[in-house]
């Protein structure tokens, strides 16, 4: 049978939460396509991870245990993608639309003639073919595409699109696999990787909850205030440019149009009016909550659930009630 | 060495758009169009470059787009890089993010390139997809995502930016990179950027006038993925909204409603 190949985003060999959806995505469509779901791990690790993979509905997982895979920039995991998508001529290949991932995909589809659709939020089959359902232009406008026909479907998947399911399957059947590098594939090497992110705090291009603060926090001190409340509830922190740009917070949680696009389920802005700019990094987020004092700021038009008053006085008191419900 | 430039002419996010029904995409006519603000951080990257290194740096900006993107070329220009070069050609339209990649990395050929210095993604389509098609089509290294870039001896050092924090890479040049807004503070283009920027010189080009490029792979008959649909986002229902009475109360309401939609 033909297979849907799932590229498993992976860090610390662990599969990132995204991979895990990627499966879910694969499982949506794997039937009306008639083809098994594959995963494809590149670089050392998918022996530990065959049982959390298998467990998410992947037949097996295609692997290439070299530490060349992450040890350069890029080329590497290409040249394995093409020379595993020649060996086993798959029905597509399903990825995360990550910041790294997107150059493979890029480059794999120049050199196997693919089609490339990014940020997919849902999937179907038509016809027999791919279709994705995506979002443009910051969210104002939803269009749905496939790849042509002849070419090979490369279809990024946007985070939290998809939910994470355990099925129950058996470890996924382990099937390495060799690749020739060229020496071009070993031209920029990775010399250091460092870890910014907090190991505790989800990023806000994965957390299922986002909190983000903006100018009303006042200063610096308020975003200590937003990750209290994003630790209490399982979430990331983010903001936008004005605060960025005060330097109150790092400028890789910008959220924006100059930014990061994000969609959790429940966003949570702070001291945010939601101009148009920093909209378009998070309007598709399925649930909007602001608190802001300016009852007029356009952030309102949007927000499930608004609050007009002081976030000083208010996400201190949301911030206690949890703890309090906490016990 | 000679640092290029791509830069895009978007619609302004500000601004409300037309989908047009034939071609399934922004219809251009309805909306104001602006120089990609992503780009600003390249232009800018490029400008440090060139100050940092002297005169035996050229900048070139580069266009893709009709006769109307001729301002944003002229803006770009406005910053204090040395030249642009159009390239408009109707065969261009429709193309998806591959098919503009052909284009421009026939153009960054036929100009001749040391560093392609592009901004990590474009305010309208945000595929991001462009920088590394551009490298994978000159052979050359995609150094993408960088948060921090030095250049010297002929080879490059970058932070490229990931979910988790960055990776310290080093390139031999030529490479193409792209760069995220946390590398630099984009300057405004002054009064005499402005002015100088109107008699610099501005080639427009044609895809005949590529080298290398097979025009089989533009346009819309070439595009690999095919929007079958478009639709404007339907406008959302108002949502609840209450006014604290100054206690930060209503944090109360606030979580009775995240407990009722199962967030606590």
């Amino acid at each position: 049978m033909s297979e849907l190949l799932v590229l498993v985003d992976h860090s610390g060999g662990q599969p990132r939460k995204i991979s895990l959806q990627l499966l879910a995505a694969a499982r949506a469509v794997a039937g009306d396509l008639g083809v098994d779901v594959a995963a494809v791990w590149l670089g050392p690790g998918a022996a530990d991870a065959a049982g959390v993979l298998g467990a998410h509905g992947a037949a097996r997982v295609h692997h290439w245990d070299d530490a060349d895979a992450k040890g350069f920039v890029t080329v590497p995991q290409v040249e394995a993608l093409e020379q595993l998508v020649a060996a086993v001529a798959p029905a597509g290949v399903l990825f995360a639309s990550s910041n790294h991932v997107k150059d493979v995909a890029a480059r794999l589809a120049v050199r196997v003639g693919g089609g490339v659709i990014t940020d997919a939020t849902g999937l179907a089959v038509d016809g027999g073919a791919l279709v994705a359902t995506k979002e443009v232009f910051g969210g104002d406008v939803i269009t749905t595409s496939r790849v042509a026909d002849g070419a090979l479907p490369i279809v990024g998947i946007a985070s939290n699109a998809f939910a994470a399911e355990e099925v129950g399957g058996a470890p996924a059947e382990l099937v390495p696999f060799d690749v020739t590098l060229s020496d071009a594939a070993r031209t920029a090497p990775v010399t250091d990787v460092v870890q910014q992110a907090s190991a505790d705090r989800p990023d806000i291009a994965e957390a299922a909850i986002v909190v983000s603060g903006g100018r009303g926090l006042g200063d610096a001190s308020g975003f200590s205030l937003l990750e209290q409340l994003a630790d209490l509830l399982g979430g990331g922190v983010g903001a936008s440019r004005a605060a960025t740009d005060a330097g109150w917070y790092p400028h890789r949680y910008q959220i924006g149009q100059t930014g990061r696009t994000i969609s959790p389920t429940l966003y949570l802005g702070a001291g945010i009016s939601g101009a148009i700019q920093h909209r378009a990094g998070m309007q598709t987020s399925q649930y909007v909550v602001a608190v802001n004092k300016d009852p007029e700021a356009p952030i309102f038009q949007i927000a499930d659930f608004g609050v007009v008053g002081d976030l000083h006085q208010v996400v201190p008191k949301l911030i206690a009630a949890l703890e309090a419900r906490r016990g | 060495m000679r640092i290029v430039i791509p830069v895009k002419w978007v619609p302004d996010t500000a601004g409300e758009k037309q989908i047009d029904p034939d071609r399934l995409t922004v219809d251009r006519t309805s909306v104001a169009s602006v120089l990609c603000p992503v780009n600003e951080f390249a232009i800018e990257e490029a400008m440090r470059i060139k100050e940092a290194h002297g005169d035996d740096v050229e900048t070139v900006v580069l266009i893709v787009g009709p006769e109307e993107a001729g301002p944003t070329a002229a803006k770009a220009l406005s910053y204090g890089l040395d030249r642009a070069v159009r390239v408009t050609d109707d065969a261009v339209a429709g193309s998806d993010a591959l098919g503009t990649a052909q284009v421009l990395a026939a153009a960054v050929r036929t100009i001749g390139f040391d560093v392609v210095l592009f901004g990590n993604q474009s305010t309208d389509a945000r595929t991001s997809l462009v920088p590394a098609a551009v490298a994978e089509l000159l052979g050359v290294p995609s150094i993408t995502y960088a948060r921090r870039l030095e250049i010297a001896d002929g080879a490059l050092t970058a932070d490229r930016e990931h979910e988790e924090g960055w990776d310290t890479v080093t390139s031999p040049l030529p490479a193409v990179v792209s760069v995220v807004e946390a590398i630099n503070e984009p300057r405004f283009p002054s009064f005499k950027g402005i002015m100088a920027a109107k008699s610099k010189p501005s080639d427009v080009w044609d895809l005949s006038q590529l080298d290398g490029l097979d025009s089989g792979l533009v346009g819309a008959d070439a595009a690999r993925a095919v929007v079958t649909s478009a639709a404007p986002r339907p406008p959302k229902a108002a949502g609840t909204v209450v006014t604290d009475d100054g206690s930060g109360a209503a944090a109360d309401a606030l979580l009775d409603w995240m407990a009722e939609k199962k967030f606590v």
